[in-house]
């Protein structure tokens, strides 16, 4: 115990005594740590968040958008006949008896302005079904009807966000706003959903009937993007197919003759997958570079702590010439390679903590400080001073004791 | 005769260069009783080195027996080794080797790090290397550095650094070689102050009238011991001082 003790006091004595050099060769470990750290916690963060996100969308949710798939994921391309019609949307509602809802949906951004607030926020065009299938419900007032996208009415909901910029505690149901100039009446008002894993805000929305947008606001023919709802979890790959097929069939498309779709589907459960597999290729390179991080500070370390065994050949002469064995020296010198690695592992903890709160708060992520993930560091960077400091511990205990007498 | 606290028989050192063999020892036969002061001197290259190096278990002979109080160590391990350095021998050497940046105080419980038979709290490991600063002179730099004191103040601290265990023995190569002789004189009170306590003390030197403060005077030639005399006009720290 008292043994022990007085390693470890000789051991951070030697550290401090080259406070610049530890620090340097500690540098490998801070960032190999900090990485350790920081990719676990936001990994996780983010995959909260993605969770929650796609959970927002609505259940059993499905999104058809044009343009044909690619091998990295959706091409959101505007090509000449990738295009939805508002009679695919007709198509999948009547023909479709998997899904439940559908709806076309467009979108655009617009300046708001009630009274003398303004606000420059998302316009969302989209049908009754609409807070059906995005399971979106209204805090006061009503959805738009069905007459009303038809006749493209002039009436819209507003998400919170909307509310809070232009009417701040005033009741805003049977007000009258601005967009782009136009006059809508506000009809009723959204209930708070929350962030998204981009760092948007979803309630920062005004949803007005999709005929209205199209026509009034955008000028424009075709549909953005259909999104719809399958009858139950389990007719999601039915629906997925059904809707596939009818498209094909609408669009003309020959699989057969090699013709690719002219448009991509969406569920729920893929977008959640693919965002998974995002944050975890973004994890394989945040473990990547700790990894190597990790490698090049456990080098560093056994460098520096070769140059120690040669710097003081005599002290560890006269250790041995006073009593010290080879285990005690090797001790010494594996306790000091440890010291400078859990050092460097404690402020690549603090380094860690201090990245992932940052990106944290810029991506409006909620912070995960898991405890995991810092007793992992932890042990990481001792278990990189222990390989790491092994050999030049081995070394210096194996010394003859009188060539190290006379070393110069 | 007190009882030999150590016995020497046909010790041979070989240090095999390659193809070439150097005898740097070639049956050295010694009894050194308890309580001698025994100086050792040769030309360079004679084996008092090596000689000093077996007897202070740093080394093991080529061949012969070396019993050191009334063990024989001539064929311990490593570590067994290393214990007898701890308990039985105080080191003192030629240029001090004190750590540096280390307080005298710490310098001198350094060989109490190693020892089993060291007390178990701090305050009487401070006591105890106090008391064996106060022995050389020094009580007063407890918490100096080696940088901070004089060559022959660090040979003392050296000295107390070897008396802390309580050896058997103590060593010294060339102690003094690294004095003025003002200092040298300094020292060697000290080496014979503690053996007129009862300690044996073995001690190389080159320079005769440092020799002379011995009771013994073991001269070696190419590895063999020449002449093994007594000092005859001994020289006495208590007469040097009144004079
Ligand atoms: N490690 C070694 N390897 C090979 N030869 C050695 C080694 N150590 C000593 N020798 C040789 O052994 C012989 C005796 O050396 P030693 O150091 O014992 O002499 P010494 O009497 O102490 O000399 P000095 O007065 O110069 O210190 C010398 O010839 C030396 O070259
Ligand atoms: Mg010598």
């Amino acid at each position: 115990m008292r043994k022990a003790t007085n390693i470890l006091t000789v051991a951070f004595r030697s550290m401090f005594r080259n406070k610049l050099r530890s620090l340097l060769t500690a540098l490998g470990i801070i960032i190999g740590v900090a990485c350790v750290v920081a990719t676990i916690g936001i990994g996780e963060g983010a995959r909260l968040q993605a969770e929650s996100q796609f959970q927002s969308l609505g259940t059993n949710f499905i999104m058809v958008f044009p343009g044909a798939t690619t091998s990295s994921g959706a091409r959101m391309g505007h090509g000449t006949n990738s295009k939805l019609s508002e009679s695919d949307v007709e198509a999948i509602r009547s023909e479709i008896q998997s899904v439940a809802y559908v709806s076309a949906t467009i979108r655009t951004a617009a300046q708001v302005i009630y009274g003398n607030q303004n606000w420059s926020t998302g316009i969302q065009g989209g049908e009754v079904d609409w807070p059906l299938i995005r399971s979106w419900n209204l805090s006061s007032g009503q959805f738009f009807t069905d007459a009303d996208n038809r006749a493209a009415a002039k009436v819209c909901v507003l998400g919170q966000t909307v509310v809070q910029n232009l009417f701040g505690s005033e009741d805003p149901v049977g007000k009258t706003i601005r967009i782009k100039n136009i006059p809508f009446r506000v009809v009723g008002v959204l209930d708070k959903k929350g962030g998204s894993a981009m760092g948007s805000d979803q309630d920062d929305v005004i949803v007005a009937p999709y005929q209205t947008v199209r026509k009034k606001i955008m000028g424009t023919t075709a549909v953005g993007v259909i999104i719809a709802s399958a009858a139950s979890n389990e007719m999601v790959p039915q629906a997925q197919e059904e809707i596939t097929q009818l498209l094909r069939q609408r669009h003309r498309i020959n699989r057969a003759a090699g013709q690719e779709d002219d448009f991509t589907m969406r569920t729920q459960t893929e977008m959640l997958q693919q965002a998974e597999q995002q944050a975890q290729t973004m994890s394989y390179l945040l473990w990547s570079i700790a990894g190597v991080s990790l490698l090049v500070g456990g080098i560093g370390i056994m460098n520096i702590m070769l140059v120690s065994v040669t710097e003081r050949t005599r002290e560890i002469g006269v250790r041995m010439a006073i009593g010290a064995k080879g285990r005690d020296i090797r001790a010494q010198f594996l306790v000091e390679a440890v010291a400078l690695a859990i050092t460097g592992g404690t402020l690549g903890i603090g380094l860690g903590v201090f990245i992932q709160k940052t990106v944290a708060r810029f991506a409006g992520w909620p912070v995960s400080l898991n405890s995991d993930g810092v007793l992992l560091a932890f042990v990481f960077s001792a278990l990189v001073g222990v390989a790491f400091g092994f050999y030049p511990a081995l070394k210096a205990s194996r010394l003859d004791p009188i060539e190290a007498l006379r070393y110069e | 005769m007190p009882a030999p606290v150590i016995e020497i028989r046909d010790l041979t050192r070989v240090y095999k260069m390659g193809e070439t063999e150097v005898r740097a020892l070639n049956g050295v036969s010694l009894t050194v009783a308890r309580g001698e002061f025994v100086a050792v001197m040769g030309p360079s290259g004679s084996g008092k080195s090596t000689f000093m190096n077996i007897i202070g278990c740093l080394d093991r002979p080529t061949s012969g027996t070396y019993i050191l109080d009334g063990v024989d160590v001539s064929r311990l391990s490593r570590d067994e080794r290393a214990e007898i350095r701890n308990d039985k021998i105080g080191f003192v050497f030629q240029n001090f080797n004190l750590l540096s940046r280390t307080s005298a105080l710490e310098n001198v419980e350094l060989p109490l790090l190693y020892s089993k038979k060291a007390p178990a709290t701090t305050k009487e490991r401070d006591a105890r290397a106090k008391a064996c600063l106060s022995i050389v002179g020094l009580e007063g730099r407890s918490d100096h550095t080696p940088s901070q004191l004089s060559g022959g103040q660090q040979q003392r601290v050296a000295i107390a650094r070897s008396l802390v265990n309580d050896p058997t023995i103590l060593l010294a190569d060339e102690p003094t070689g690294n004095l003025d002789s003002k200092t040298s004189d300094d020292v060697m009170s000290v080496f014979q102050r503690l053996n007129e306590e009862g300690r044996t003390v073995i001690l190389i030197t080159h320079e005769h009238d440092i020799a002379e403060y011995a009771k013994r005077v073991v001269v070696f030639k190419d590895g063999q011991v020449l002449t093994d005399t007594p000092v005859v006009k001994r020289r006495l720290v208590a007469a040097e001082v009144s004079r």
